[in-house]
């Protein structure tokens, strides 16, 4: 046992590699006998590894799914904002400034849009659970712009930590069900070409979420989408403490 | 050589990552605006220009070429360290809250993709040409 301990925590990043070459097998075969491929193989493995990561937080009461299984810390680093950025990035190899261009205006707009709307939703669903404290309804409202927004704006306007805790698990859930849902409503909402991708990068805003969800789509729009959905969580933390706690303020 | 890719790609990442550092500092936001995203427009450009040919094309190409493929492994990777946990326990009003945004937000990307207008309409065109 010890002999096993030692090798995978010493080459955690390539056990990592290793593992996720198998779920993605083991996802993409599913998806082709299962489902006949009307599943995306990849939406299969994004799932398997959010419920692998609720295994790992419920099993060791950590923070970073199944990265907190010492024998598993590889996946951390692997799935971590470093190497997720990096290969973002790398996605953007081959596009054409063209059709950044065309939906330049639209992504831009997308990005107010879509922290206006998603903080309002939240503050809003704040006020009807019965929060009367604008620090808390803005907190919260924060929250569900992104789970980093969530907590930047509540340690700046001096939310409790209970309601700061709250405001980020209303992030999770948004970058949870953004990754999930994504594939499942594209063709609903035109998601089917760069343009579109941009202004629904700008309107989620969560990049895991738009990583994912994109990923599981159609990988070709993911520079696209990823592109406008990381300036969402600076734009964010710019309007949460002070624009948006003010017009909070001015009504409650 | 492969690795000139991966460094033009290495370097396109920390600039972009030191520009949107800086604009957090600059509006006063605890948060990195729009590294990620300087990062990928440079690239862009970076790969559409004719000095960084040697850094872009053939084998340095496929430098870069295989970051991008290991897009979504990484990103399987990282579904598989969100804390999903906390997200499951944060009760009812979280989950109000997340799916309540998610959805508004879903339901206005067509609207807001109209807002492009012309070019639109004007992709449309092309697919109907092909």
């Amino acid at each position: 046992m010890d002999v096993i301990e030692t090798v995978f925590i010493r080459n955690n990043l390539v056990v990592a590699f290793a593992l996720i070459g198998v779920i993605i097998w083991i996802s993409y075969y599913l998806a082709d006998k299962l489902t006949a491929g009307r599943i995306h193989g990849s939406a299969i493995a994004i799932a398997l590894g959010l419920l692998a990561a609720w295994w790992g937080g419920v099993v060791t009461g950590g923070r970073t799914g199944v990265a907190d299984i010492a024998l598993l810390g590889g996946i951390g680093l692997m799935g971590g904002g470093m190497m997720r950025d990096f290969a973002i990035v790398a996605t953007a190899f081959g596009v054409k400034l063209g059709e950044l261009k065309k939906a330049g205006l639209a992504g831009v707009v997308s990005i107010f849009a879509g922290v206006l709307v998603s903080f309002f939703v939240g503050a809003i669903v704040a006020v009807l659970f019965g929060y009367s404290d604008p620090v808390a309804i803005t907190t919260i409202g924060a929250g569900a712009v992104t789970y980093i927004v969530g907590p930047v704006t509540g340690e700046a306007i001096g939310a409790s930590s209970e309601v700061i805790t709250l405001s980020v698990a209303a992030g999770l859930i948004k970058s949870i069900l953004v990754m999930i849902g994504t594939p499942l409503v594209a063709k609903s909402i035109g998601l089917n070409n760069p343009q579109s991708a941009m202004v629904f990068g700008g309107l989620m805003g969560t990049t895991s979420g738009v990583a994912a969800g994109l990923a599981a789509t159609d990988p070709k729009l993911v520079p696209y989408g990823a592109m406008t959905a990381t300036f969402y969580t600076g734009v964010g933390c710019l309007l949460g403490p002070s624009i948006l706690f003010f017009i909070v303020s001015s009504i409650f | 050589m492969i690795v000139y890719g991966v460094a033009l790609l290495s370097v396109c990442l920390v600039i972009g990552m030191l520009a949107g550092e800086t604009l957090g500092v600059l509006l006063g936001v605890d948060a990195n605006v729009g590294g990620v995203g300087i990062a990928m427009l440079l690239l862009v450009f970076a790969s559409n220009a004719e000095k960084f040919k040697t850094l872009a094309s053939g084998a340095a190409g496929e430098g870069i070429k295989f970051w991008s493929a290991m897009y979504i492994p990484i990103v399987v990777a990282m579904a598989a360290r969100q804390n999903v946990a906390a997200a499951v326990d944060g009760g009812l009003l979280a989950l109000v809250a997340g799916v309540a945004a998610v959805v508004v937000s879903f339901a206005l990307v067509p609207v807001l993709s109209r807002l492009g207008g012309s070019s639109n309409t004007i992709s449309a065109v092309k697919e109907d040409v092909r």
